[in-house]
């Protein structure tokens, strides 16, 4: 006897859970919005220690990747298994690249002693506190989620491999793929909100 | 049983979406240079709001999807928006 199979339910459940996701990081932005209302002129300058040129080719490799996700979906769909692995490995490499752009990022603010609870950090103008508070807070909590579906990538790529994931069963690999996209929305507005407002 | 949804976009679909997210990147990153003083955060805001779009009609298969998924966004992103109003109605009338 054939297991009971929803599809559409699987989709619609990982949908709910992005709404809470979004409402997660739209706190935030919200926090955000406020507090640039309240202290324009030091978000402004707060903003040009940000390295927009690492902010840009961390957007490119974003995109790219959301784009090698969502073609692995037509590949298994199509029945081509290689392809559909060698999409989700391109988006684990471009994951990785994005972790070591943002190690290279936090990693200068941090030798130069910039980081929540810093001493340099206390001694700074509230506006500046506010803005590199909610600069770690949110690009960290993004990066945390980066992590977590590179993880849940790796496993739908092994299910790929060993078949458990093919053309007539593939709702995981949406599900992550949809989970993949999310964080590419919130880089969307992440990017131009933190790094290119100056 | 096989998968309910049947659609199987196009890899080149896709490279088009990706070029087009592309596009609007560029115009984000050139707008910076140019001194809009208020509408900055406007128009990047307009821009990222473009790109989301795209992103989830193409990439996260909206345009696919039953009808009942995009109302469901609708809702959410239009709750998210009331409470972003009634927020800065509350702050600015302080």
């Amino acid at each position: 006897m054939e297991m009971h199979r929803d599809d559409l339910g699987a989709r619609l459940g990982m949908w709910i859970f992005i709404f809470t996701e979004i409402l997660l990081f739209g706190g935030l932005f919200l926090v955000y919005a406020v507090m640039r209302h309240r202290y324009s002129d030091e978000f402004h300058q707060a903003a040009h220690q940000l390295n927009a040129f690492i902010g840009t080719v961390n957007t490119v490799v974003l995109l790219f990747s959301s784009a090698t996700v969502a073609m692995s979906i037509t590949a298994v769909q199509k029945g081509e298994k290689r392809k559909g692995v060698l999409f989700i490995f391109i988006t684990l490499v471009c994951a990785g690249i994005f972790l070591f752009n943002k190690y290279l990022e936090w990693g200068h603010k941090i030798s130069i002693g910039l980081y929540p609870g810093s001493e340099m950090m206390v001694g700074l103008k509230h506006g500046y506190i506010l803005f590199f508070s909610l600069y770690f807070f949110m690009t960290g909590l993004h990066m945390l989620h980066l992590v977590i579906g590179s993880i849940i990538l790796t496993i739908i790529m092994v299910k790929i491999l060993i078949g458990s994931i093919n053309p007539g069963k593939y709702t995981l690999l949406e599900n992550g793929g949809l989970y993949w996209h999310l964080v590419d929305l919130i880089w969307i507005f992440l990017f131009p909100l933190l790094y290119l407002i100056t | 049983m096989t998968q309910t949804e049947t659609h199987i976009t196009d890899y080149r679909v896709y490279l088009w979406v990706l070029l087009a997210l592309l596009i609007f990147t560029t115009i984000t990153i050139t707008v910076t240079w140019i001194d809009l003083s208020a509408f900055t955060v406007m128009v990047a805001l307009i821009i990222a709001s473009i790109k989301s779009f795209i992103v989830l009609r193409y990439f996260m298969h909206l345009k696919f999807e039953s009808r009942m998924f995009t109302v469901f966004v609708v809702m959410v992103l239009s709750i998210y928006v009331l409470v972003i109003g009634l927020t800065f109605f509350d702050y600015l009338m302080r």
